[in-house]
């Protein structure tokens, strides 16, 4: 079984903090949808909403279309994986996992039946009988998971839960739960505020700020079409120019910046409104920069190579714009030529206004 | 030497009076508990016995006071047990600004004296009974039933601190967990929190056992006309004391070294047991029979062989050859005595012989004393610096007039231990 999750015009207050700012989402069934944000967005706290240990302030929490209000952690069809995970120390890793079954009061024989069918599921067969504490981080993350599963939820809450684990133990758990959720088919609600696991698994994306959503889409479109200019600076890498918009078409945006005339596409929905005369951002990928050498572009700015590093399939390449106090940076992929330029050399960089977005002016992610 | 050596000797020196002041004490009661004597010391030391450990057990009062202070000290347990619990778990439920009030309140009866506890315990029961009138023979005026309650009121606090002290390291998390995963309150509670704090609650249990067996100052007044163990000893030793007190004491310093050692031992296996778990946890190889259980672990047998090997020691060593031992100690004390008295003869004789040299007593003052030996009994009574002239001139008096040998029994008497004269002179009349 698999439900849909529906937060609507939800408001988390705590005294004066605004933890979550009117959030609206609908969260399909069995889809795996992430959270995005810096630490202290407010993310973790719709998560306690949606499972039950703190009731909104305002709006309604909805799953497979029924209110929760009122309805204890205890009685939702919802499981947390928590941050720590917060294993039972005192039991065995399949006294563990068969915690929720107990409570239930379900018999010992059953309750081991199921639980060594999660552990065949994690794939950790035979590490029944072990202490919680004699097992690795890997496997504590596998044993959490097996025993949100065996409470069968219907939509499973994930709070940071690969935040503990080395970068390659945790590249290895990102396709691990991916599998795992597309097994066993119930909506995943997955916090993070690392962006390549956001991207990597997610089917849908939200992107949070100071307890606001600021955008709900998929991974590319995230990445490709940022509506504001906090998801333009916080997901991937962004150059950034700052102006004043001279003038907005349908399709793309004129903004005068310090160092020049830069035409790029506008953004749509949420940022959409865009005025003469408004203060905007101009956002150009590191890959999307290039160096020009004769080829036509739409936009050009004067810079001077200040540093070049070498990251083996990339180079990057960091200059001062003339106009623009903030480094500019461009990737390039390692062909196996040298570079073109050596630093202190005086060039001029060029983009294409589709590969270029222009967003309102507005907050942005910390450096 | 350089000034290290010295600081060093110094330190040293130190911890040796520190602990002599600590266990000096101890050490020599626990002595006296071991000599025949019949008053406590330790010097002279006269047989190796454990007659009274037997006494001990012969003491009727004794053990009905033990047994009331145990069963006072187990419903002090289930009392102040579940008391403390309620106290530490509210105490992480109410608002982090009432959290200090909350804590020092309480905390307080720690403060209050314990006779205060004891006399307030007293009247307030007293008062409530009054409201329902309730007759003398009930509740309220039972002494085990005010003690329970006298005692519990501070050691519920302690056993409150041992439980904050366990709380403190309990991940609350744990609790949402359990709630998450669909458990009750009750159930996350029972099989959570309960479990988490088992070993809390057993050192609350034996601390607040002890406490309560210990307890003196409350329980002398809400026990009212029962007795426990201490207030029977405070009773006891008012009226002189003998060393079955000691051996008592012995008992519990036993009793508590073996608890304490076998508790040790306990903490150390788990905490081998933790870092066992930790390096198989890196991935390394377990080692083998790290996971004995605790009654096979090496350590706990040695202890319980060197407690059985002492006990055993003791008791032979305490019965067997006791009575020789105390023959001989008595012939000794005899010899010793009788020693004394040959010499205070002779320095007499010398002494009588300078005297009489000096102020010869008149042949009528010598007749005087002979006619009225009560008078010279008298005088050496009072002056008793006479007293070996006094023993002299029975003696010379024996051998002239036998017929006087009762006098010199009452003689004897007051001229401490001179049963040997006595026994000699009995023999004289006899072959007379």
């Amino acid at each position: 079984m698999s439900a849909d999750v529906q937060l609507n015009d939800v408001w988390i207050r705590f005294g004066d903090f605004v933890a979550a700012r009117d959030v609206n989402i609908h969260i399909q069934e069995g889809e795996f949808f992430s959270f995005l944000g810096p630490s202290g967005c407010g993310k973790t706290t719709l998560l306690r909403a949606v499972s039950g240990f703190l009731d909104p302030s305002e709006g309604q929490v909805l799953i497979g279309g029924k209110d929760m209000a009122g309805i204890g952690p205890n009685k939702r069809p919802t499981a947390l994986i928590f941050q720590n995970l917060a294993l039972f120390p005192l039991m065995t890793v399949w006294e563990n996992i068969a915690f929720s079954l107990e409570v239930k009061g379900i018999g010992k024989e059953e309750r081991r039946k199921k639980a060594n069918e999660l552990l065949e599921l994690i794939a950790l067969p035979d590490q029944g009988e072990k202490m919680v504490n004699e097992l690795s981080g890997g496997q504590k993350q596998r044993v959490a998971i097996a025993r949100a599963l065996a409470a069968e939820p219907d939509v499973l809450l994930l709070d940071e839960p690969l935040s503990a684990l080395d970068l390659k133990l945790r590249q290895h758990m990102r396709t691990e739960l991916r599998a795992i959720q597309q097994r066993v088919g119930i909506t995943f609600i997955y916090i993070t505020h690392d962006q390549g696991e956001a991207l990597t698994m997610s089917d849908h994306v939200a992107v949070m700020s100071q307890g606001v959503i600021q955008q709900v889409a998929d991974g590319s479109t995230i990445y490709d079409h940022p509506e504001t200019a906090f998801v333009a600076s916080f997901v991937g890498e962004n150059n950034m120019f700052s102006g004043k918009i001279t003038e907005v078409s349908e399709e793309y945006a004129v903004v005068e910046t310090p160092s020049g005339m830069l035409r790029a596409r506008r953004t749509k929905g949420k940022g959409g409104s865009l005025h003469r005369g408004d203060e905007a951002f101009v956002f150009i990928r590191p890959e999307s920069l290039k160096f020009v050498n004769g080829s036509a572009f739409d936009n050009r700015v004067n810079a001077n190579i200040k540093q070049q590093e070498f990251e083996g399939s990339f180079w990057q390449v960091f200059f001062d714009v003339e106009g623009n106090n903030r480094t500019v940076k461009l990737s390039m992929v390692n062909d196996g030529s040298t570079l073109p330029h050596e630093v202190g050399d005086r060039v001029e960089l060029g983009f294409s206004a589709d590969v270029a977005i222009a967003t309102p002016a507005g907050e942005l992610a910390a450096e | 030497m350089t000034s290290d050596h010295i600081r060093k000797s110094f330190s040293i020196l130190f911890v040796l009076i520190f602990f002599a002041y600590l266990f000096g004490p101890l050490i020599i009661m626990s002595l006296t508990a071991f000599n025949s004597s019949s008053f406590p010391r330790v010097t002279p030391w006269e047989c190796f016995s454990v007659e009274w450990f037997e006494f001990l057990t012969k003491d009727q009062k004794l053990i009905e006071g033990l047994q009331n202070s145990v069963f006072i000290g187990l419903g002090v347990v289930c009392l102040a047990v579940p008391m403390g619990l309620a106290g530490a778990l509210m105490l992480t439920q109410v608002r982090e600004r009432v959290r200090p009030w909350y804590y020092t309140i309480t905390i307080s009866p720690i403060l209050v004296p314990g006779v205060v506890l004891g006399i307030s315990t007293l009247l307030f029961w007293d008062r409530v009974g009054t409201m329902f009138g309730a007759s003398r023979e009930s509740v309220f005026y039972n002494g085990f039933f005010l003690t329970i309650i006298g005692q519990a009121t501070f050691i519920s606090a302690y056993t409150m601190l041992v439980f904050i002290s366990r709380l403190q390291r309990f991940d609350r998390v744990q609790e949402e967990a359990a709630l998450d995963l669909g458990a009750t309150h009750v159930q996350t509670f029972r099989k959570i929190l309960l479990p988490f704090l088992k070993p809390a609650i057993a050192s609350a249990a034996v601390l607040a056992f002890l406490a309560s067996f210990e307890n003196y100052n409350t329980t002398v007044f809400t026990i009212v006309s029962e007795s426990t163990l201490t207030t029977f000893l405070a009773a006891k030793v008012r009226h002189g004391i003998n060393p079955s007190i000691s051996a008592l004491a012995v008992v519990i310093v036993v009793l508590t070294l073996l608890g304490a050692a076998l508790h040790e031992a306990f903490k150390r296996r788990e905490l081998a047991a933790e870092k066992e778990s930790a390096r198989v946890a890196k991935g390394e190889q377990k080692s083998r029979g790290a996971q004995s259980r605790f009654l096979f672990d090496p350590t706990v047998i040695m202890i319980l062989l060197i407690f059985t090997a002492g006990l055993g020691t003791a008791y032979f060593a305490g019965t067997i050859g006791l009575d020789e031992c105390k023959t001989e100690v008595l012939a000794e004390k005899r010899r010793i005595v009788q020693e004394r008295i040959k010499k205070r003869q002779q320095k007499t004789m010398f002494q009588d012989a300078g005297r009489q040299a000096l102020t010869p007593l008149t042949q009528e003052e010598i007749k005087k004393r002979q006619a009225a030996p009560g008078t010279s009994n008298f005088q050496g009574l009072f002056s008793p610096e006479n007293l070996e002239e006094q023993v002299g001139t029975s003696k010379e008096e024996t051998q002239d007039a036998p017929g006087r040998a009762g006098t010199e029994n009452f003689q004897s008497i007051f001229a401490p231990r001179n049963l040997e004269e006595q026994v000699g002179s009995e023999e004289q009349k006899q072959s007379e």
